[in-house]
C-alpha cells in the first residue's frame, strides 16, 4: 500500500480515548443494532455451537439454557452496562484510571489487551479454516495445539495483516463493515440451520423433536469431553461477554449512545448471534459427524462449505472477520491507556501484530469455551469497581474516582479489589471444585463488597471533606 | 439508480434464504441450492456497501439520527 493512501487512512481517526464524547457524535440505536448483530454473529459461533455437541448437553436443556441466559446477558448490558456508559461517556479505560490510578491501569490494560488479542486471534484461525479450502491446507483437529503447516501460519498471517488495516481505521469503519455483512451472514446461519436438518432428515414437527434429542443434542459428550447441563447453557450464555457488560469493557462502545436504552439494542446480537447461530452451527457439527463418523477434524470453513458451498466458507470468514476487528480495536485502546502519546493507528498495528501471531495456534479455536469463559472473569473484578464506584460512593461514605481526587497514581482498593477477587475465584476452583463458567457470579458480588469497604477505609467522604 | 441496487440487494437476500427452504421441501438439489446462495452472496456484496452506509452519510452524521 501506498504511503499515500495509508495516511489518508489514518488521518482522520480520532477516537476520544480520553476524553468524553460530544454531543455531535452521539449515535442512534440503529448504529448499535448493526453494530452487535454483527459482533455476535461470529466466527467463534461456528465454534461454540458444535463445542456444544461435543460437551453432550440434551436437547431441552440447550433451548431453555439458551432463552435464559441470553436473557440476564442482556439485562445486564442494559441495566448496568448502558446506564454508567452514558452518563460518564468515557471509554473503560480512563475512567478506569480516575478510579485506580494509572498504575494499576496499565496492569489492567496489559492484561485486557492480550486476552482481546488471543480472541481476535482465535476469530482469525477460525476464518482461515475457510480461506485455506482453495488451496487445500490441512485442517486443524481437535486435539491441535501447534500449528500443523506452514501454509496454515501464511494463511493465518496474511488474513491478520487485512484485518488489522480495517481495524486501523477506527470504529466508524467497524461500524460500516458490519452493517453491510450483517443481514446476508444471518440469514446464511438460519440456513445453514434449515439445510443441516433437511440432511438430518428432519421432514416433520415430530422428526425434528426425535433427531434434536437423539441425534444432534442426544445427552451423550464426545469422548474426553465432560457432560453440559442446563446450568452450563445458561451460564455460558450470560458469561461468554461477561468482559463486556458486568466487566464494563462496553462503556467504550455505549459512550457513543444518545440513550441509555441503546444498551437493550444487544438483544439482535445476542438472540441471533448466541441463539439462532449457536443452534445453527450445533447442527452442522453434528451432519459433519454423520458423515465423518469418528473424525477429529474441526474446521468451521470446511464444515459450512461442504454444507452450503461458497456461501458457508464465505460466512465463516467475514463472521471471523467483524467480531476480530471491534475485538483489535477494542485492544488497541486498552494499549493506549499504557502509551497514551503513541497514535491510535500505531498501536492498532502493533495489536494486530500479536493477534495475527496468536491466531497460529488451533488451540485458541479448540479450548474457546474454556478461554471465554476465564478473559470474561479476568476482567470482571474492574467492571464491578467501576459499579461500585458509580453507584455506591455517596451511599456508602467514600469519595468516588479516588484516584482522581486523591490526585494519585495508585489506588490499593482497586488493585485489591481485583486481585482478592481473582484469588477468591481461584480458591472456589482449586478447593471446592467449581468450574471456571460458575465464578463469574460469585466473584462480582465479592468484588463489589471488598471495593466498598476498602474505599471507605482509604477514602472516607468525611476526611476529604475535612480537607 | 439507489433504488435499482436496493432491489439488487433484496435478490440477494432472497437467494440466500429460498433455495435451502426449497432443499427442505425436496424442491431443488444440493447443488443448484449452493449455487444460487453463491450469487445471491454476491448481488449482496457487490450492492449493499452503496446505499447502506452511503443511506447513512446521505442523512448527514449519524448524529441526525432518532
Amino acid at each position: 500500500m501506498s504511503s499515500k493512501l495509508f495516511k489518508k487512512i489514518v488521518a482522520e481517526t480520532n477516537e476520544y480515548e480520553r476524553t468524553p464524547i460530544p454531543d455531535n457524535q452521539l449515535k442512534g440505536n440503529k448504529s448499535f443494532l448493526g453494530m452487535y448483530a454483527g459482533e455476535h454473529t461470529a466466527g467463534t459461533e461456528f465454534v461454540i455451537g458444535p463445542l456444544f455437541v461435543a460437551h453432550g448437553v440434551s436437547a431441552g436443556d440447550l433451548v431453555l439454557g439458551l432463552l435464559l441466559g441470553n436473557l440476564l446477558a442482556v439485562l445486564s448490558w442494559g441495566l448496568i452496562t448502558a446506564p454508567i456508559a452514558t452518563a460518564k461517556r468515557m471509554t473503560l479505560y480512563y475512567q478506569l484510571e480516575r478510579i485506580a490510578g494509572k498504575q494499576v491501569v496499565r496492569w489492567y490494560n496489559l492484561v485486557n489487551a492480550l486476552m482481546f488479542c488471543f480472541l481476535a486471534g482465535s476469530m482469525i484461525a477460525v476464518s482461515a479454516t475457510a480461506v485455506g479450502i482453495p488451496f487445500n491446507l490441512e485442517m486443524p483437529t481437535l486435539n491441535d495445539w501447534l500449528p500443523r503447516t506452514p501454509g496454515w501460519i501464511v494463511t493465518v498471517l496474511l488474513m491478520g495483516a487485512v484485518i488489522t488495516l480495517v481495524a486501523i481505521q477506527g470504529y466508524n469503519q467497524v461500524s460500516k463493515f458490519a452493517n453491510v455483512m450483517s443481514p446476508w451472514m444471518i440469514l446464511i446461519f438460519i440456513a445453514a440451520g434449515i439445510v443441516g436438518l433437511a440432511q438430518l432428515g428432519v421432514g416433520s414437527a415430530e422428526s425434528l423433536i426425535s433427531v434434536a434429542k437423539e441425534v444432534i443434542w442426544n445427552g451423550v459428550p464426545l469422548p474426553g469431553m465432560s457432560r453440559f447441563t442446563i446450568w452450563h447453557i445458561i451460564f455460558f450464555a450470560w458469561f461468554c461477554n461477561m468482559a463486556m457488560h458486568i466487566g464494563m469493557s462496553d462503556l467504550t462502545i455505549l459512550r457513543y449512545a444518545k440513550s441509555w436504552t441503546s444498551g437493550f439494542s444487544v438483544f439482535a446480537g445476542v438472540y441471533l448471534g448466541h441463539f439462532v447461530a449457536w443452534i445453527a452451527s450445533g447442527i452442522l457439527y453434528a451432519v459433519f459427524l454423520q458423515a465423518n463418523t469418528g473424525s477429529q477434524e474441526f474446521a468451521p470453513g470446511q464444515i459450512a462449505y461442504q454444507t452450503l458451498g461458497i456461501a458457508g466458507a464465505v460466512c465463516v470468514i467475514i463472521a471471523g472477520w467483524t467480531t476480530a476487528n471491534p475485538t483489535i480495536y477494542r485492544a488497541g485502546l486498552a494499549l493506549q491507556g499504557i502509551f497514551p502519546k503513541v497514535p491510535t493507528w500505531k498501536i492498532t498495528a502493533i495489536v494486530g501484530g500479536i493477534t495475527s501471531l496468536a491466531a497460529c495456534f488451533p488451540a485458541l479455536v479448540m479450548k474457546l469455551l474454556d478461554f471465554v469463559a476465564l478473559y470474561g472473569l479476568l476482567l470482571m473484578p474492574m467492571g464491578a469497581v467501576i459499579f461500585a464506584d458509580f453507584y455506591f460512593a455517596d451511599k456508602m461514605g467514600f469519595r468516588s474516582e479516588g484516584a482522581l481526587n486523591s490526585k494519585s497514581d495508585f489506588s490499593w482498593p482497586a488493585l485489591l479489589s481485583w486481585v482478592l477477587t481473582l484469588g477468591f475465584c481461584l480458591a472456589l476452583n482449586f478447593s471446592y471444585g467449581v468450574e471456571i463458567f460458575f465464578l463469574g457470579l460469585p466473584g462480582w458480588f465479592v468484588a463489589v463488597a471488598i471495593f466498598v469497604v476498602l474505599s471507605r477505609m482509604k477514602y472516607p467522604l468525611t476526611n476529604f471533606l475535612a480537607k | 439508480m439507489k433504488g435499482l441496487l436496493k432491489i439488487a440487494s433484496v435478490i440477494g437476500l432472497v437467494l440466500s434464504i429460498v433455495p435451502p427452504v426449497l432443499f427442505f421441501l425436496g424442491q431443488i438439489e444440493l447443488d443448484s441450492m449452493k449455487l444460487c446462495m453463491g450469487i445471491g452472496m454476491l448481488a449482496w456484496m457487490v450492492t449493499a456497501p452503496f446505499w447502506i452506509n452511503r443511506q447513512q452519510e446521505d442523512r448527514g452524521p449519524e448524529t441526525e439520527e432518532n
